[in-house]
């Protein structure tokens, strides 16, 4: 069978489309919903990290600027929480470029600390400003829709949107030079790239995209405060996971990641949905620790990278091949 | 004015001056031959040229402007080359990606840059290693990859650093053929090597060095007999 990337792709977009016509629960629609935004999350940050080789902590940065400017619209201008949509994206943006111009003057690991620690400067200027923030009391709007549906399908077009752009960009210049960067900078500045200047970038589209699911979250949870949108676990952290899980370096990896680790999620926080004792759901944290303990150790390259290892395990028709360094970090 | 000049070129790391009061020029079409013993600075005029580090005195002139001051990726764009000793491939690329990226320097259309990657390996004679990904080649072609990458930038002047070494005889020999080749197609080059049958054999003129400062120069028998050189290499009797 050949491959075709663009069927895959309408295929699963077919799927996904139909999905909430058929099901009419809230719970299953809800879940997909914050999986599609994770969609939207995980592949921004694949660009930069996964692709671009700038592995980022503080993608809640912009998350969380793209949350705060839909509900700020609200709390301040007294406008529609909407007009974060069209807000969100580029002031996550400038962000970006702001922590661009600090960050990417480091390399490795002085990169990684770098946004660490800018991400928690914005957490905590978003708790103590409060003339603009409200501080730990939160935004709190209402919801424009009751049915889920125009929420789902809003998050099904940004998460396509998303994926789409990316897989365009990575077919590029613009693709190429991120991965030249990504595997040897040295060597990408005497081929005639900036470096800083494709990194930013590279920076851009992923805050943009990043800070577009941070107003759509605004919107459609109704309720947002500075531990969680700027949060280092629950968004940074997660969204490393989202790809890493997946497959960074990959076009769909992160997309996969992204419904493995919502499922994941909701398991543990539910206890399996009541089915295992209570106590479960707090371990959600080691389970995840453990997990990517694993992920690191048998599929270095994501369920996507490693799909052929996988294969091969399940099957046992072939001897299975060592973990092999592949298009991820 | 010189198509390629460095003048009273100086580089200290502190209080080790690696490269010293060094001026030379270079004509087009050229190729000389940057030798010397090792730590002797070769790959540190390199570095300066391609500005991995910035020069401490002197200026460096290309085609009529000073290029000292300018970034490496700028220094690309203007028309200058090169390869490194240690080779940087592309590893999770394969060879023809690794090529099509240089040449994404001069357009910023897909398939031009495709065509202008393939046409260059062609050059190279690595059209048969399109697919391969450029962690799975062996160090020989990996030294030609340096070389088809460099090209692919559509450089006026290329600088090769120790492209030869770790070949094979026989690869050097082809070597040797692939460098007069690009020398015909227009290019001057600048050459650092330590296979001396190389250099005195591709070389209009040699430059060595020792200590960071300019011992001889001249035709490839005039350095080979001069006295300092000699010294250089071998040490006083």
């Amino acid at each position: 069978m050949k491959h075709r990337p663009a069927l895959t792709a309408l295929g699963v977009l077919a799927v996904l489309a139909i999905f909430p016509l058929v099901i009419s629960s809230d719970y299953y629609r809800h879940i997909v919903i914050i999986a599609l935004m994770w969609v939207v999350i995980g592949s921004s940050w694949n660009l930069l990290a996964g692709y671009t080789g700038q592995i980022s902590f503080g993608h809640a940065i912009f998350f969380g600027v793209g949350a705060y400017s839909a509900g700020i619209c609200t709390t301040k201008l007294g406008i529609s929480a909407w007009w974060g949509m069209l807000l969100g994206g580029p002031l996550a943006m400038l962000s970006g470029l702001l922590l661009g111009w600090i960050c990417f003057r480091l390399r490795g690991s002085y990169f990684n600390l770098a946004t660490l620690a800018i991400g928690e400067v914005f957490r905590q200027v978003a708790i103590f400003w409060r003339d603009l923030t409200d501080g730990m009391q939160g935004i709190l709007i209402i919801t424009t829709f009751r049915s889920k549906v125009i929420y789902y399908f809003l998050a099904l077009g940004l998460a396509a949107l998303c994926v789409f752009t990316i897989s365009r960009i990575m077919k590029s210049k613009w693709g190429f030079y991120f991965i030249a960067i990504r595997e040897d900078q040295d060597a990408a500045e005497a081929m005639g790239i900036s470096s800083f200047r494709y990194k930013s970038l590279s920076l851009a589209v992923s805050s943009f995209f990043t800070g577009l699911a941070g107003a759509f979250y605004m919107n459609y949870m109704g309720f947002i405060d500075p531990e969680v949108v700027f949060s280092l676990y629950f968004i940074s952290i997660m969204a490393i996971l989202v790809a890493i899980i997946g497959g960074a370096g990959t076009i769909w990896g992160p997309a996969v990641g992204a419904f493995i680790m919502v499922l994941l999620h909701e398991l543990f926080r539910s206890s399996f949905f009541g089915y295992a004792p209570k106590w479960v759901s707090s371990t959600h944290a080691l389970a995840f620790g453990l997990l990517v303990i694993l992920a690191i150790r048998f599929m270095a390259n994501g369920v996507v990278g490693d799909l052929p290892r996988i294969f091969n395990l399940w099957t046992r028709k072939e001897p299975i091949p060592p973990v092999e360094e592949g298009s991820g970090l | 004015m010189s198509f390629f000049q460095t003048k009273h070129l100086t580089k200290a790391f502190g209080g080790l001056i690696a490269v010293n009061d060094l001026s030379f020029e270079i004509e087009e079409g050229e190729i000389f031959g940057l030798i010397g013993p090792n730590g002797s600075g070769k790959t540190t005029v390199f570095n300066l040229i391609s500005a991995y580090y910035p020069i401490t005195s002197g200026a460096i002139h290309f085609r009529g402007r000073e290029i000292n001051g300018m970034p490496t990726w700028k220094i690309c764009k203007e028309g200058i080359g090169r390869t490194f000793q240690i080779v940087k491939p592309l590893r999770r690329m394969t060879v023809l990606e690794n090529v099509m990226t240089s040449a994404f320097c001069r357009t910023a259309n897909f398939g031009v840059a495709k065509d202008r990657a393939v046409e260059v390996l062609h050059f190279c004679e690595m059209e048969k290693k399109l697919d391969f990904s450029a962690r799975s080649l062996t160090i020989g072609d990996r030294k030609r990859l340096e070389i088809a990458r460099a090209l692919a930038t559509e450089p006026k002047l290329l600088l090769l650093d120790e492209t030869m070494a770790g070949l094979t005889p026989q690869e050097q020999a082809e070597g040797v053929l692939l460098i007069r080749k690009i020398r015909d197609s227009g290019i001057a080059i600048i050459i650092v090597e330590h296979i001396m049958q190389v250099i005195m054999n591709l070389c209009d003129r040699i430059l060595c060095i020792n200590y960071g400062q300019e011992i001889a120069r001249g035709t490839p028998p005039e350095v080979a007999n001069n006295q300092a050189v000699v010294e250089a290499y071998l040490g006083r009797d």
